[in-house]
């Protein structure tokens, strides 16, 4: 027993503590290494975030650099899948293009009276915008993010909104001096306050780490009175960081589920938004 | 000449090979995420880390494997350290699997994989999860663990050649 045990000691030491002829540092020794990275990168000292900002800038442009090939492959099975679904595609645009007169018209009118009555009640919303080309398209079955290439020195900060065209796809967490990470509404740690119309709920949109996203903390009654074929999801604006209205995905048939109107897989240029609530006239 | 020079450089680069693998699969995050298949995920770094530091430690040094977890923790965006800390300690568990194994056999390396795997998943769920409070979905953990579990003889039978290729480079 005492035998037994001692081989077993001999063992860990061994494992540990004993370096091989071509490796120059002893496993212990990087472990507690890695351990002292894990606790000060997440300490908020100036020193350890420039070290912090610097480390990410380097690997980021390099996993761009390196990521080349993926996004080829990537580009290569959506335009193979693009002129296999030419013919549905093109269907689906007859049908948006007979009713877009009409649908600008409205759009128009609802904009104008929108405006008028943000005025009567001294509020206005302006928007910066800024264009970004997304770096890196992380999905990885963990973590929902991009990085895009405006950091700081761009004016990029923490919590701005991230739009595909008009639709919503997530927001900045991290701000480097040349380029910044989004977070997905995709991702499991996204959550957005919400409204669905029909019938004008107050609710949170949770990201799933799928594809799709799911309603939270709405009414008891929201799923019982679900009986529209077709409920859109906007921003509520509630919080302060998004303006209400901006689109981010629909529920079909009665599922619960968010299809996002962005298909995050294909991002390539997105716009990086402040939105300014009850600022200026 | 010609072919002695050739011959070393196919040498160096074949025994550069497992680094490349590495810091290439880092870079990349290596999962088939864009086939967007559902429930299908790997995880290749886990798969090589296991194999050359248990066969062929000479080939995958400690330093490059801790460079190497700092590089996909920036990648894919969690706490820097975190996968350092998960590679090594897979290092640990194969210096020890070596340390006690007199003769190897597949068997029971690929048995050892799933349970270091899961453990290594549970540790890295731990340390994200209640540590530092991010959401994370453990069934997507589970069957990642069990996908790489069943990729290892495929990725063993890769390796093993190129393992025999390199140490017939090396006593030529």
């Amino acid at each position: 027993m005492v035998k037994g045990r001692d081989d077993f000691v001999i063992a860990l030491r061994s494992t540990f503590f004993k370096k091989k002829e071509k490796q120059k540092f002893s496993l212990i020794s990087l472990i507690i290494l890695s351990i002292i990275v894990i606790i000060f990168s997440n300490l908020n000292f100036k020193l350890i975030q420039i070290v912090k900002l610097g480390i990410n800038e380097v690997i980021y442009r390099s996993s761009y650099i390196s990521s080349v090939p993926e996004n080829k492959i990537k580009e290569i099975i959506f335009e193979i899948k693009s002129h296999i679904d030419l013919h549905e595609i093109h269907q689906k645009e007859l049908i948006k293009i007979e009713n877009t007169e009409e649908i600008i018209a409205l759009n128009n009118f609802l904009t104008a009276e929108n405006k008028k009555l943000r005025e009567l009640i001294d509020e206005s919303i302006n928007s910066e915008e800024i264009f970004a080309r997304v770096l890196i398209d992380r999905e990885s079955p963990f973590l929902k993010s991009i990085v895009l290439n405006k950091g700081s020195k761009d004016n990029v900060k923490i919590g701005m909104a991230i739009m595909d065209r008009n639709y919503l796809v997530g927001q900045i967490i991290e701000v480097n001096y040349s380029n910044s990470r989004a977070l997905l509404l995709s991702d499991l740690n996204s959550k957005i306050p919400v409204i669905i119309q029909p019938p004008f709920l107050q609710a949170v949109a949770s990201g799933t780490g799928k594809d799709y996203g799911v309603i939270e903390y709405t009414k008891d009654e929201y799923e019982e009175n679900q009986i529209e074929n077709k409920v859109i999801v906007y921003t509520s604006g509630l919080g302060g960081l998004f303006k209400p209205g901006i689109p981010v995905g629909k529920i079909l048939n009665n599922s619960g589920q968010i299809e996002f109107f962005s298909d995050f897989g294909q991002l390539s240029f997105v716009k990086i938004t402040e939105f300014k609530i009850g600022e200026d006239k | 000449m010609a072919s002695l020079n050739k011959s070393t450089f196919l040498k160096s680069f074949l025994s550069y090979l497992p680094i490349i693998f590495l810091f290439f699969s880092v870079f990349n995050e290596f999962d088939f995420n864009y086939l967007k298949l559902d429930y299908f995920s790997f995880n290749f770094i886990f798969i090589l880390i296991f194999f050359w530091t248990l066969r062929n430690p000479d080939y995958l040094g400690y330093l490059s494997i801790f460079l190497a977890g700092i590089i996909n923790d920036v990648v894919i965006g969690v706490p820097i350290g975190i996968s350092s800390f998960c590679y090594l300690l897979i290092c640990a568990i194969t210096s020890y699997i070596r340390q006690i194994t007199l003769s190897p056999k597949f068997i029971n390396d690929w048995l050892s994989f799933i349970v270091t795997v899961l453990l290594i998943n549970s540790i890295q769920v731990i340390i994200l999860d209640l540590i530092f409070l991010y959401q994370v979905d453990y069934m997507d953990y589970l069957i990642n663990a069990g996908f790489t579990f069943l990729f290892y003889p495929l990725f063993f039978l890769l390796f093993n050649i190129l393992n025999s290729q390199i140490s017939l480079k090396k006593n030529d």
